[in-house]
C-alpha cells in the first residue's frame, strides 16, 4: 500500500496521499466502475443479478470482519448475529415506525456496533482461542435471545416482513435496481475500509496485530483500539444485515446462524487475510461456490444419479467441498486468493521489462 | 405437591449426572490435544459423528458389537494420524485463527463427506443393553445413560491413570507442560504430538459410539461437540479432572435448566445456559476451576 513506484513523482500532498496514487491502479478500477457498474447489468438477467446482489452484500460483511480479523486479528466466530442485530433493529424500524432506508441502514449498523462492542469487552481480558469460544457463545445467546424475545422477532421461529426500499420516490422491486442500491453501499464500504486502514486508527489496529506489547509501548491504548475494532467491523456486519433483509423481503433468524459466521471467516481465509481486496474475492468465491457446485450437479448429475439422490447430494458436497478448500488454503496459500491476484498484477505491472 | 417437585428435581439432577459425565468424555478429547499440542479442536463433535457412524456401519454389516467398536477405535486412531500429518503439522507456529479455521473446515468435510457416503438417513447404533430404564427409589435410570457414564467413568479414571503412572503419559505432561525443554530431556516432540491425537481419536470413538446409542447417528449428532467448550472453559482448557468437573455441572445445570425454564420461553435453554454460565466464567475466572494460571499481559 506504501509503495512508490519509479517514474511517478508527487508533487503536492494531495497527490502523495491520494487513495490510488499509481496510474495502473486508477485505470484498472475505473475498468472494474465500467465492468460492475455498465455491463454486468446489461449482460445479466433477473437470476443472475440477484446472485451479484448476494456477492455485494457478501463484500459489505467480509470488508467489516477482515478489519477485525485480519488488521487487529482478534478472532470472531459471532458475525453472522451481529448481522442479525443489524437486520432485526432495521426491520423493527422500518415495519413499526416506517422509517426509510437512509435511516434504517444506520441505525441497523448503529445497534450491532453497539452490541459487538459488548461481545468485545472480553478481548481486553482474553485472545486467542479464549476469544474465539467467547464471541462462539455470543453468537449463540444473540441467536437464542432474538428468537425467544417476542418483542424483537415477533415471536419464536416467526419472520419479519421488510418492505423494499424506496429511493427518491422509486419503490426497488427489481434486482438491477436493488444491485445499484447496494452497489453505494459497497463503494462506501470499500473507500471506508482503504481509508481506515491507514489512517491513524488503522494502522494502530496494524500494529496491535503485529506485537501488542510493543504497540502500547509506543503509546497506543490497547483497550481503546481493540473496542473500535469491534465497533467498526460489527457496523459494517450490522449494515450487511440490513441490505440482507432488504435483499431477501424477510428478517427470520435462520439467516444468521454460526454458518453465516463461519462462511464469511471463510471468505476472508480463502480471499487472504489483512489485504484490501482479499475480502472482495473471498466474497465472490465463497458466494458463488454452492451456485456452481448446484449448476454442475444438475447439468451433469443427471448421467449418473436419479433426481432425489442428486436434490440430497447438493448440500453435502457443498459442504465437502467448503471444508475441503478452506484446509487447502490454510495449508498451501495462507495469504488467498489476494496472493494469486498480486502475481498476476506485478506481472503486468512491470511488464515487459521484469526485472 | 413439593414431594413431587423434589422428585422431579432428583430426576433431573441424575440425568444431569450422567449426561455430564458423557460431556466430560467428549471434552476429554478436546483437553488432551489442547494439552499437548496447543490446537484447539472445533470438530470435537465431528469426530464423534464419524466414530458413531462407522461402528453403525460395522453393526449393519452384521458385525458383534465388540468388533464395531474396535473397528470405530482403530479407524478413530488412523484418521486422527492422518489428520496430524497432513494438516495440523503444517500449520504448527502459525496463527490460531488459522488452526481454529482449519479445524472448523474439517468440521465441515466430515460433515459433508459422510453424509455423501453414506446417505442422510439416522442410523440406529443399539447398545447389546436392554431398553427398559431401571428403578432406584423414584429415580427412573435408562441403562443408556448408566452405561455411557460407566464407560466414561472408567476411561477417564483410566486417562488419570495413563498420565501420572506410566513413562508415556509422564513425557506426553512433559511435552504439555514446555516442548522446548521436554526437547532437551530427549522426548520425541512429535511423536506425542500424534499420540496426543490418537488418545482423542480412541475417546471420540468411545464417545461416538455411546452418543450414537443414546441419539442415533446422523448430522444432528456433531451439535454434542458444541457443549464441550462450555465444559473445558468451566473446567480448565488444560485440565483432565476440570473437564470431569465441568461436564458434570453443565450437565446438571443444563437439566436444570431445561427441566424448570423451557416451559416458560419455549424451549432451547439447553443449548443457551451452558455458554451464559462459560461467560460468567470468563469473566471471573478465565483459566477455569482447574485451570493452570497462564500470567499473560494482554
Amino acid at each position: 500500500m506504501f509503495y512508490r513506484e519509479s517514474g511517478v513523482f508527487k508533487t503536492s500532498y494531495a497527490a502523495d496521499t491520494a487513495l490510488m496514487p499509481l496510474p495502473n491502479t486508477r485505470i484498472g478500477a475505473a475498468l472494474a466502475g465500467v465492468i460492475f457498474l455498465a455491463v454486468l447489468p446489461m449482460v445479466f438477467g433477473e437470476y443472475g443479478m440477484s446472485i451479484c446482489n448476494l456477492i455485494l452484500i457478501a463484500i459489505v460483511g467480509a470488508i467489516g470482519l477482515n478489519i477485525l480479523v485480519g488488521y487487529t486479528d482478534q478472532v470472531s466466530l459471532g458475525h453472522g448475529a451481529f448481522m442479525s442485530v443489524g437486520a432485526y433493529a432495521a426491520a423493527n424500524l422500518v415495519v413499526r415506525m416506517d422509517m426509510p432506508f437512509w435511516v434504517a441502514i444506520p441505525a441497523g449498523g448503529v445497534m450491532a456496533a453497539f452490541i459487538g462492542t459488548l461481545v468485545g469487552i472480553p478481548s481486553l481480558r482474553i485472545k486467542g482461542l479464549y476469544l474465539a469460544i467467547t464471541t462462539l457463545a455470543a453468537q449463540l445467546i444473540i441467536e437464542w435471545t432474538i428468537n425467544h424475545v417476542p418483542a424483537i422477532s415477533g415471536g419464536a421461529q416467526s419472520t419479519i416482513l421488510m418492505p423494499p426500499p424506496e429511493v427518491f420516490g422509486v419503490v426497488l422491486k427489481f434486482q438491477w435496481q436493488i444491485y445499484f442500491f447496494l452497489m453505494v453501499f459497497v463503494i462506501i464500504a470499500m473507500v471506508g475500509a482503504a481509508n481506515l486502514i491507514r489512517s491513524r486508527i488503522g494502522r494502530a489496529f496494524i500494529a496491535i496485530r503485529d506485537q501488542d506489547i510493543a504497540a502500547e509501548i509506543i503509546g497506543i491504548n490497547i483497550a481503546r483500539y481493540k473496542l473500535y475494532a469491534f465497533a467498526i467491523s460489527s457496523f459494517y456486519a450490522g449494515v450487511a444485515g440490513v441490505l440482507y433483509t432488504y435483499y431477501l423481503g424477510i428478517a427470520n433468524y435462520e439467516q444468521f446462524q454460526l454458518t453465516v459466521s463461519i462462511d464469511f471467516l471463510a471468505m476472508i481465509i480463502i480471499g487472504g487475510l489483512g489485504s484490501p481486496l482479499g475480502p472482495v474475492f473471498g466474497a465472490i468465491f465463497v458466494t458463488l461456490l454452492p451456485i456452481l457446485v448446484r449448476r454442475f450437479l444438475e447439468t451433469f448429475g443427471g448421467y449418473f444419479m436419479d433426481y432425489s439422490t442428486l436434490a440430497a447430494t447438493i448440500p453435502s458436497l457443498r459442504l465437502a467441498i467448503f471444508g475441503s478448500l478452506i484446509i487447502f488454503f490454510l495449508v498451501v496459500e495462507p495469504e488467498g486468493l489476494n496472493r494469486l491476484w498480486r502475481k498476476v498484477r506485478n506481472y503486468f505491472r512491470t511488464w515487459p521489462f521484469s526485472y | 405437591m413439593s414431594e413431587f417437585d423434589l422428585q422431579f428435581t432428583l430426576l433431573l439432577v441424575t440425568s444431569g449426572l450422567m449426561i455430564g459425565m458423557m460431556y466430560a468424555l467428549i471434552a476429554l478429547g478436546f483437553v488432551l490435544v489442547y494439552k499437548a499440542t496447543d490446537a484447539i479442536n472445533f470438530a470435537q463433535g465431528e469426530f464423534v459423528m464419524l466414530a458413531g457412524l462407522m461402528a453403525a456401519v460395522s453393526i449393519d454389516t452384521s458385525l458383534p458389537f465388540i468388533v464395531a467398536v474396535l473397528i470405530a477405535i482403530a479407524g478413530m486412531i488412523a484418521f486422527c494420524f492422518g489428520l496430524e500429518r497432513v494438516v495440523l503439522r503444517q500449520l504448527l507456529g502459525r496463527p490460531i485463527i488459522a488452526v481454529v479455521m482449519a479445524t472448523i473446515g474439517l468440521a465441515a468435510l466430515i460433515r459433508g463427506a459422510s453424509t455423501l457416503s453414506f446417505g442422510p438417513g439416522v442410523r440406529a447404533l443399539p447398545l447389546p443393553v436392554s431398553d427398559d430404564p431401571l428403578f432406584l427409589g423414584p429415580i427412573m435410570l435408562p441403562p443408556v445413560q448408566m452405561v455411557g457414564a460407566g464407560v466414561s467413568l472408567v476411561f477417564l479414571l483410566g486417562f488419570t491413570w495413563f498420565f501420572l503412572k506410566t513413562r508415556m503419559g509422564v513425557a506426553m505432561q512433559a511435552v504439555a507442560s514446555n516442548q522446548t525443554v521436554a526437547m532437551g530431556m530427549g522426548i520425541n516432540v512429535q511423536r506425542y504430538f500424534a499420540l496426543a491425537w490418537a488418545l482423542t481419536g480412541i475417546v471420540s470413538a468411545l464417545g461416538g459410539v455411546i452418543w450414537g446409542a443414546m441419539l442415533g447417528v446422523d448430522n444432528q449428532l456433531p451439535l454434542v461437540g458444541l457443549k464441550v467448550f462450555p465444559v473445558v472453559i468451566l473446567g480448565g482448557l488444560d485440565s483432565v479432572i476440570g473437564a470431569v468437573v465441568g461436564g458434570l455441572i453443565i450437565g446438571v445445570v443444563e437439566a436444570l435448566a431445561a427441566g424448570y425454564f423451557d416451559p416458560l420461553v419455549g424451549g432451547g435453554t439447553k443449548d443457551f445456559v451452558p455458554y451464559l454460565l462459560m461467560i460468567i466464567v470468563l469473566m471471573v475466572r478465565p483459566y477455569g476451576l482447574f485451570g493452570k494460571r497462564k500470567i499473560q499481559r494482554i
